[in-house]
């Protein structure tokens, strides 16, 4: 192999039910952000630099749960979360609790290039962003008439998983009925707005990036911090491979997923595809996340265990492909 | 730092906060504005079970706070104006943030930030620093850092907190490797480990995780993990960790200038030092 390589994904963990015309209009999405980065690395830019254009790009789109788009916290705000990382030089970036801030990607990206630190949040981070000149808009612009909607339906279902405050005992009671609808993080999957974002790309160079953007998960609790931003967990990249990581943050969290796909590779010396196969089947649990990745020889794979995953990807072979289902 | 073996760990970590020695609860280190923003995250190896914090500045116990995420809400991780809320929430003590504010590290601060650096929390002052080499004379103490304790109890159960206050001068809202889960803690079957230093360093170097990892696939001991971790995985005066694995083996490897730990385990072992 050898060359470079990229995929994107948009989420995992689909409704089923998800209207064809929208299944279309998101494969389209995904693979227009996949020919702005294909472009960019017949160009010869570095992966960092790919990554983040393509997610960017993302970001801006709607029809994905990152920037415009983002779900919505319990009481109706976005906080956005972002991660970058370069595998060349292992130096990372990443945002949390973003509420003004147009490309959270790139404030990752700046927190990586100009702040002695690897992760801001909430306060801090925003006011990061204004001494950089990051573009800020009004917070509306990241809310959208279709998330408001999703959120009073995620409270209505006032799903048991979900709310911490009920006793445990009609946790029990529930649990067959609510174990029969499909379920994603608590909530059931219609609400459910899988639709994180993340790139990977290993340039023609062999230098691996990730990046992961998200709004998060509906109806959390302010201040609530998933996968995305977490370096090991959402996103990881090294001199190996890249992943970018989505689902339930909590179990991608648990199972370190992107860093432990790096781990087998470098520590058992299997393949990319191997390591993917492992991490996702055997390592996170079952029916909660998918993942990205490239590894510096050129190859590209994606991998999840949930129903359906957003997710484009090509070689610099010739080879492309755009898929929602298994 | 400390590591436990067959001991009970659940309070270990919750004494060290309340210790203005530490750089952990009252005794954390200030952010550039003069602010507390102290985070804390526990794991439970048996049942991967996690919690963590982020940003408090009036919680007394960060450590517990981060337990009561792990059990009591349907997230990993809360941090800022969110955590608060969810502590209020749950009745913890919480105190004026002027509570943690201690003159050391105001002094600390000022320090910091005539040298324009962000500092480590244990850095040894600059060259030619003589207000603080008086104040070390006089018993001050630059050497203090985040605190952690790895625990297995007799059960094999295997778990790690750490909590810090940061670094000295960090900007408001830097997130350190202490809450992430696989940088500064984690705990599986395997093992249990807490790392402290600098936390740019131990994020990008999945520290904890990878000494997990190492053992989970490459089948090194504790103390071979451990000890390639450090030397080769972060760059040098950049880390530390403690860690236990689940046959009670004990390691607490550093490549900076000095780490205090301790350890203890069931057969009356115990050490406690500061230096190599």
């Amino acid at each position: 192999m050898g060359g470079w390589a990229i995929a994107v994904h948009g989420g995992a963990g689909i409704d089923p039910s998800l209207p064809l015309q929208r299944q279309e209009e998101a494969c389209q999405a995904l693979l227009s952000a996949l020919h702005l980065g294909i472009s960019a690395l017949r160009s010869a830019s570095s992966a960092v630099d790919v990554v983040e254009l393509v997610v960017r790009e993302l970001e801006l789109n709607p029809l994905f749960n990152s920037g415009c788009g983002s779900a919505l916290t319990a009481q109706g705000t976005v906080e956005m979360d972002a991660s970058i990382m370069d595998g060349s030089t292992r130096k990372c970036g990443a945002v949390s609790g973003l509420s003004t801030v147009k490309n959270p990607i790139s404030l990752a990206r700046l927190v990586m290039d100009k702040s002695p630190h690897a992760y801001l949040a909430f306060d801090g981070a925003e006011a990061f962003a204004r001494q950089h000149g990051a573009e800020i808009v009004d917070t509306s612009f990241f809310i959208i008439e279709e998330n408001v909607i999703r959120l009073k339906q995620a409270k209505e279902a006032k799903s048991i998983q979900f709310d911490y405050r009920l006793p445990s005992k009609g946790w029990d009671t529930c649990a067959s009925e609510a174990e029969q609808m499909v379920q994603m993080n608590g909530v059931p999957i219609s609400l459910y707005s899988p639709e994180t974002v993340g790139c990977v790309v290993v340039d023609a160079l062999g230098r691996c990036a990730a990046a992961t953007s998200t709004g998060g998960l509906i109806n959390k609790m302010c201040g609530r911090i998933g996968d995305s931003p977490l370096i090991g967990a959402g996103t990881y990249a090294c001199n190996i491979c890249a992943v970018s990581a989505t689902g339930e943050g909590e179990a991608i969290i648990r199972a370190t997923l992107a860093r432990d796909v790096a781990a087998l590779m470098e520590f058992k010396g299997i393949s990319l595809k191997e390591a993917v196969d492992c991490a996702i089947h055997e390592r996170l649990e079952d029916g909660k996340g998918g993942l990205i990745a490239v590894s510096n020889d050129g190859h590209v794979i994606c991998g999840f265990n949930t129903t359906g995953m957003f997710r484009a990807l090509a070689t610099e072979d010739g080879h492309m492909e755009v898929g929602l289902w298994d | 730092m400390c590591a436990f073996v067959f001991w009970e760990g659940g309070y270990q970590v919750r004494e060290l906060e309340n210790d203005p020695n530490f750089n952990a609860g009252r005794g954390s280190v200030l952010t550039s504005q003069g602010t507390v923003e102290m985070e804390a995250c526990i794991m439970d190896g048996t049942t991967m079970k996690c919690g963590a914090v982020s940003g408090l500045s009036t919680v007394v116990n960060a450590i517990s706070l981060a337990r009561l995420v792990m059990e009591k809400t349907p997230h990993i991780y809360l941090a800022f104006d969110g955590a608060e809320a969810f502590a209020r929430e749950q009745g913890v003590e919480t105190v004026d943030p002027n509570h943690f504010v201690t003159p050391e590290n105001i002094e600390r601060l000022e320090q910091a930030k005539e040298a324009n650096r962000v500092q480590i929390d244990f850095t040894q002052p600059a060259k030619g620093d003589i207000r603080k080499e008086n104040a070390e004379a006089n018993g001050g103490d630059s050497q203090i850092g985040t605190v952690g304790c790895v625990a297995l109890d007799s059960h094999g159960n295997l778990a790690s907190a750490t909590s810090t206050g940061g670094l000295v001068n960090k900007m408001v809202g830097r997130i350190g490797d202490t809450p992430v889960i696989g940088a500064g803690t984690y705990a599986n079957s395997y093992c249990a480990v807490s790392a402290t230093g600098k936390g740019e360093a131990i994020i990008k170097a999945t520290v904890a995780r990878e000494v997990a990892a190492l053992m989970e696939y490459k089948g090194l001991s504790l103390k071979e993990a451990a000890a390639y971790v450090i030397e080769e995985k972060v760059a040098k005066g950049n880390a530390g960790l403690v860690a236990v694995s689940a046959n009670g083996e004990v390691t607490m490897p550093f490549n900076t200038t000095g780490m205090f730990r301790a350890c203890a385990t069931e057969d009356g072992h115990s050490e406690i030092s500061i230096w190599n």
